[in-house]
């Protein structure tokens, strides 16, 4: 059946049109219609993302579906054209997957919103969806380009979704903004290969990085070059540093859109393009191993950051921003299969955290300060349940989706070098120790809150229930698809499915007795974490950080740094280019000749006295000078 | 041999000018207002009718007898750029006379008479090709809109239109010197364009002459630092004539550069290209900090303007056909989203008499629908992808990037800096405009009218159609831009040395 | 007699005019020397148009026209001269009547 592949414009259009009939209609439609409309479009690309996964499963290449030339200048031609191959599909299930249960989530979750802002909360949410489906469908980083900054304009427009906050708006405001500092870098990469491809499509670029074209060459430079800039491009999005900022703040947002955007999918969209473009990154070391020691870098900045955070929803975001350090190490390394299914994992068990820490400040009437909660265990127990599931998962414990995922990167790690395994290593404790210090201030222990809140505390509604009961299976179960060859033979059934786009690399060059023995080590070492974590914040007091727990606290002062050395300075240039140059220099400049005309005219007025005699003098003198030139200059 | 067809370049001239004329006479303020706008409609069917008419062997040409004995003759030609233009022209009045329709202004029949002829004087710049044609509507476009913003204008208009008015006509003055020169040196002593493109002449008389028609050209685009006249100029004007001074007239400078600078000085545009180069991508950066510092809305957008005409001619000088497209489809779109956006602040200004963003806010509560407007519309001006600009600056960019120059690489990555200001100034608009809690001026704010809605909906229109798919646009100029690269590329000359 | 007499007198009555103008302030002396002015270049001219004629006549050429031309001016510059002086004369006259002076140096109303 090729029907499947032949209408998978449906894919991106059905959310489109969800996004069109809730934005345009958002006064008109009942809260019921619009939950409907915008549901059930993206259970419909759902249902066809599905049907496309089972097509594409045994295919050698990627079907291209092309549409129209969106640019086409000269030699350039830009088409408007979908791929779909392995990679694309797997990222379309997710997105459209976890896509739908955060929108049936949201339809509880957003309910005390108002008629029309409840249609444009979820206009917004099948936008982004939609774009993100562009984004990972595009056969040429112009349209991923599309997508990529589609995704960053629903990001800020959701991230200001209650705009009446100024402090919201500028969060919104910092995430497009060092976005489009990426976008830029993405942009320049795009030129880089026009420049030297002629066209931007992936085969086209892929063959000529191969060398299967003749005519046309990437040199070295070229490459490291277009990687780089492409990584920076994925800094913005992905949260990596220097970019990374932006997404700790972006939490400004509805609960449901963190999960959605800031966790599931957007800050995967890095991820995805590193591993789309895995033969240029391949041929550069130099790339390669900047990638990995940012992502490590990121992984451990955010991890020690996560330690200290009060708010529900920033622990998260850290421990966000620290899991993509970690793909990007797993990319950086080689792993680009070990990315992905982390990509996979991560959605699943990030997306049932943040949904459950929306489901917990739902019950506690907005509250985000774990400080203020504790001993919610039994007043929610599927919510702590699903929580403590995804906990386990993203702490590695196996046979939780997190061990199986995180244990590839770890592995692909150590074969590159020891080091960078002991510090990936420690980042995954960190991982472990953040996050049950976070369950256990949240569910564990007494209630801090107050009395008002208490009375209030009641479990979530089905429609947040569910969605938290089918991620936490999820996480359960999500990472059998990718059990390392020591345990079953044919058991990386991701890698084998990935195998078209992203070529195997040789077999591991560990033994098998030292990979039972890195599992055993680390699976150790993070329940003795565990256990830490649950003696230290059993029963938590409150008490002020000092020393390296307040720097800790207040992020290394990196956003204070940012401000200091970039925002700052480049205000005062301005107002000192508004006040100083343009008012002074330039305009000085213009008007000052304007002026000097002016006293010109005033002082050559005093030649003309009135005296004819004057006069006729000036008028013999000019002559005999006029006279006297024609002599002397004849020669 | 006239043909019919021909007679389109004429009349999308001859149709203001005369409608103008009669626009004095019209006394009452709704008749002379809906007889403006008819006449505009009507340009704009002419316009219309001339793209469907083209056809790309051959350009719709128009030629009279003017003053034969000096070599002039009045002589207009729409080749794919001034089909682009035309259009531009014909589709920003209507759109400024419906968004501007609840303003009203004293002595109405001159002040619709006046915008009408300045549309007549910038058709003749657009289609002239004959170089005393062409300066004479220069001049022609220039009056109107003095007059227009002298009298109209806000409290300081006095000495601002002064400046505004010598400094453009110093450049336009410098250009006629120039054109004479050239005049002198064609063989047949003749005006016509196609006499200027095969004109002999030496490399440092090209030189000359070519800082003499970029000092006009740059004074109108305007490029930094001839830029100090435009900030105060817009923000003086009468909102009107701001839309037409932004959107439609600093394509007259772009248009000069691309149809009388680059071709008859090929060799000088490519020695002093990096010149030019450096100063338009330090206008951009210089136009786009500033910017982040305005309090006043007309002033913020006056200076994106200066960024955005910074980028269009550093992408003219890389020389090649992907910077050419793109400048083309910028040039356009550029058009529609900065009359979108001034219709928004025109109404702003209206609603609440003020400028200043540090006293407005919370205006997307009390009004949603001019919110939305200028959200789309601000984020197509800063080139979001599917919106219009993308494609155009996109191109533009991939044109710096493929330019001859050594220094391209700086040249992108500098010119890329401003998008990202762009992005930073633009939001912070949005946000101290719309977003937070209303203030006591704001809390009695009411949506847009009807008039207003249809404007902003067809120019959000043409923001996503364009934006979707820009080739109807490209199609329209590529043979012109393919020419102009064959006429502008001077690499023979080295080959045979 | 050489050309060279007639142009040394016909500079030293043209010097003779302009100190004239120069330093005088009677307005009708000072219309005096323009009239000096205007008869020395008439010197000039019907000097140098013989001269021409005879060297025309020398080359053979009996029925030559040459340097006719320079006469003409001389007419035409008498001509001229009337109507200045009709005109001038008028002038000065009226400026009797007004200030009851004809030294120009009153006359400086110009400047404003």
């Amino acid at each position: 059946m090729q029907n499947a592949l032949q209408i998978v414009y449906l894919i991106p259009l059905l959310p489109l049109i969800g996004f069109l009939v809730n934005g345009l209609g958002r006064k008109h439609l009942s809260k019921s219609l619009v939950s409907v409309i915008g549901s059930g479009v993206i259970l419909a690309s759902f249902a066809m993302s599905i049907w496309v996964f089972m097509q594409v499963k045994g295919m050698a290449t990627p079907y291209v579906a092309h549409y129209f030339d969106f640019i086409k200048v000269g030699d350039l031609k830009i088409p408007f054209a979908f791929q779909v191959d392995q990679l694309s599909s797997l990222f379309l299930l997710i997105i459209t997957g976890v896509g739908f249960l955060i929108h049936v989530y949201s339809t509880s979750y957003m309910h005390k919103e108002k008629q029309e802002h409840y249609g444009r909360y979820f206009s917004y949410l099948n936008l982004f969806v939609f774009s993100m489906l562009l984004l990972v469908m595009g056969a040429n980083y112009v349209i991923m380009f599309i997508g990529w900054e589609g995704v960053g304009l629903c990001s800020y427009l959701l991230i200001g979704y209650w705009f009446k906050n100024t402090e919201y708006n500028k969060a919104a405001n910092k995430a497009f903004i060092m976005n489009r500092i990426g976008d830029l870098a993405f942009l320049i990469a795009i030129f880089w290969i026009i420049s030297r491809v002629g066209n931007v499509n992936f085969n086209d670029v892929f063959a000529v990085a191969r060398g299967e074209v003749d005519l046309r060459k990437f040199t070295g430079t070229d490459i490291t070059a277009i990687t780089l800039l492409l990584f920076i491009g994925a800094t913005g999005k992905s949260a990596q540093i220097p970019l990374y900022t932006w997404l700790p703040d972006a939490m400004a947002g509805p609960t449901p859109v963190s999960a959605l955007i800031h966790a599931a999918t957007m800050v995967t969209a890095g991820i995805y393009m590193i591993a789309r473009s895995n033969v240029l990154y391949s041929m550069s070391s130099v790339t390669m191993d900047i990638v990995a020691y940012v992502g490590l870098a990121t992984a451990l900045l955010a991890a020690t950051i996560a330690l200290k955070q009060n708010d529900i929803k920033k622990v998260l975001a850290y421990s966000t921003v620290s899991q993509l350090g970690f793909m990007f190490l797993a990319l950086g390394t080689g792993a680009y299969v070990a990315a992905v299914f982390h990509v996979m994992t991560h959605a699943f068990f990030k997306a049932l955290l943040f949904l459950g820490s929306g489901s917990v400040i739902h019950a506690m009437s907005g509250e985000q300060d774990i400080r203020n909660m504790g001993g919610l265990n039994t007043k929610m127990k599927i919510t702590f349940v699903t929580f403590l599931i995804g906990c386990i998962a993203i702490a590695g414990i196996p046979p939780f989706s997190g061990f199986f995922s995180k244990d590839a990167i770890l592995l692909s790690a150590f074969e590159k070098s020891p080091v960078l395994y002991g510090l990936a290593l420690f980042t995954a404790l960190l991982t472990a120790f953040y996050m049950f210090r976070l369950l256990f201030l949240t569910f564990s222990g007494q209630f801090r809150g107050t009395a008002d809140q208490k009375q209030h505390l009641h479990e979530s509604p089905a429609a947040i229930t569910i969605p938290l009961i089918v991620l936490a299976v999820l996480s359960i179960i999500g990472g059998f698809v990718g059990i390392p060859e020591v345990f079953i033979n044919g058991g990386d059934r991701i890698g084998a499915f990935l195998s078209p786009v992203i070529k195997p690399h040789g077999g591991h060059t560990v033994s098998h007795s030292t990979e039972y023995m890195l599992m055993g080590l680390s699976t150790a070492l993070v329940i003795i974490m565990i256990i830490a974590a649950w003696f230290k914040f059993r029963n938590y007091q409150r008490t002020e950080e000092k020393g390296l727990g307040k720097v800790l606290e207040n992020k290394w002062y990196v956003d204070e740094l940012y401000d200091k050395v970039i925002v700052q300075p480049m205000h005062q240039f301005g107002g000192f280019l508004k006040s100083v140059i343009e008012k002074s220099v330039i305009d000085g400049l213009v008007n000052g000749v304007g002026r000097a005309v002016n006293y010109g005219g005033r002082q050559l007025r005093l030649l003309q006295s009135g005296q004819v005699g004057s006069y006729i003098l000036l008028m013999v003198l000019s002559m005999v000078i006029i006279f006297a030139l024609q002599f002397f200059l004849r020669k | 041999m006239l043909r019919d067809n021909d007679m389109v370049a004429f009349f999308l001239i001859i149709l203001p000018l005369l409608t103008g004329l009669i626009a004095f006479s019209l006394k009452e303020e709704k008749v002379v207002k809906s007889f403006a706008f008819l006449s505009s409609l009507a340009t704009l069917a002419v316009s219309v009718l001339g793209l469907t008419l083209m056809n790309t062997e051959e350009n719709l040409q128009f030629t009279a007898q003017w003053m034969q004995p000096i070599g002039s003759s009045f002589s207009l030609k729409l080749d794919g750029m001034g089909q682009l233009l035309c259009l531009l022209t014909a589709i920003s009045y209507p759109l400024v006379f419906l968004g501007s329709w609840n303003a009203s202004y004293k002595k109405p029949n001159n002040f619709f008479a006046l915008m009408l002829l300045a549309q007549a004087g910038l058709m003749g710049v657009f289609l002239a090709t004959d170089a005393l044609v062409f300066y004479f509507f220069w001049e022609l476009a220039l009056i109107p809109m003095y007059f227009l913003s002298s009298q109209w204008g806000g409290e300081k208009r006095i000495p601002v239109t002064f400046k505004f008015f010598i400094y453009t006509f110093v450049g336009s003055v410098l250009m006629l010197i120039g054109i004479l020169y050239i005049q002198s040196k064609t063989v047949s002593h003749s005006f016509s364009l196609n006499a200027f493109y095969v004109v002999e002449l030496s490399s440092k008389a090209q030189s000359w002459l070519f800082w003499l028609f970029f000092l006009a050209f740059a004074i109108k685009m305007p490029v930094f630092p001839f830029h100090t006249w435009q900030p105060d100029t817009y923000e003086q004007s009468p909102t009107p004539t701001t839309m037409i001074l932004s959107g439609v007239m600093v394509k007259m400078g772009l248009l000069g550069l691309l149809r009388w600078l680059l071709p008859v000085f090929p060799i000088a545009s490519y020695v002093w290209g990096d010149v030019v180069m450096s100063l338009a991508i330090a206008g951009i950066i210089y136009a786009s900090l500033i910017a982040i510092r305005q309090d006043d809305i007309k002033r913020l957008v006056a200076y994106s303007s200066i960024a955005h005409i910074g980028l269009m001619c550093a992408a003219i000088f890389a020389e090649n056909k992907s910077g050419m497209q793109g400048v083309m489809l910028q040039m356009f779109n550029h058009g529609i989203n900065i009359i979108g956006l001034w219709i928004i602040v025109e109404i702003i200004e209206r609603r609440f008499g003020t400028r200043k963003m540090s006293e407005l806010g919370g205006l997307a509560q009390k009004a949603p629908v001019m919110a939305i407007f200028f959200v789309i519309i601000a984020l197509a001006n800063i080139a979001l992808p599917l919106t219009n600009a993308f494609a155009g600056e996109f191109l533009m960019f991939n044109g710096l990037m493929n330019a001859k120059s050594n220094y391209y690489l700086w040249f992108t990555v500098l010119a890329g800096l401003g998008i990202i200001l762009a992005a930073v100034y633009t939001l912070n608009m949005i946000r101290r405009i719309f977003y937070g809690e209303v203030n006591e001026l704001t809390a009695v704010a009411t949506d847009l009218k009807l008039n207003e809605k249809l404007a902003l909906g067809i120019i959000v229109g043409l923001i996503f159609w364009m934006g979707v798919y820009p080739q109807v646009l490209l199609d329209v100029t590529d043979n012109f831009s393919q020419e102009l690269v064959n006429k502008i590329d001077i690499s023979h000359l080295f080959r045979k040395q | 007699m050489p050309i060279n007499y007639y142009i040394f007198l016909s500079i030293a009555l043209f010097s003779i005019g302009i100190v004239g103008v120069l330093t005088r302030r009677n307005a009708i002396i000072i219309f005096m020397c323009v009239e000096l002015m205007l008869n020395a270049v008439n010197l000039m001219l019907v000097a140098f148009s013989k001269m021409h004629y005879k060297a025309a006549l020398l080359a053979g050429d009996v029925n030559g026209t040459a340097g006719t031309d320079g006469q003409l001016f001389v007419f035409f510059i008498m001509v001229v001269a009337a109507a200045e002086v009709t005109v001038g004369l008028a002038i000065i006259v009226m400026m009797y009547r007004n200030i009851h002076s004809v030294d120009v140096n009153f006359l400086n109303r110009l400047k404003h």
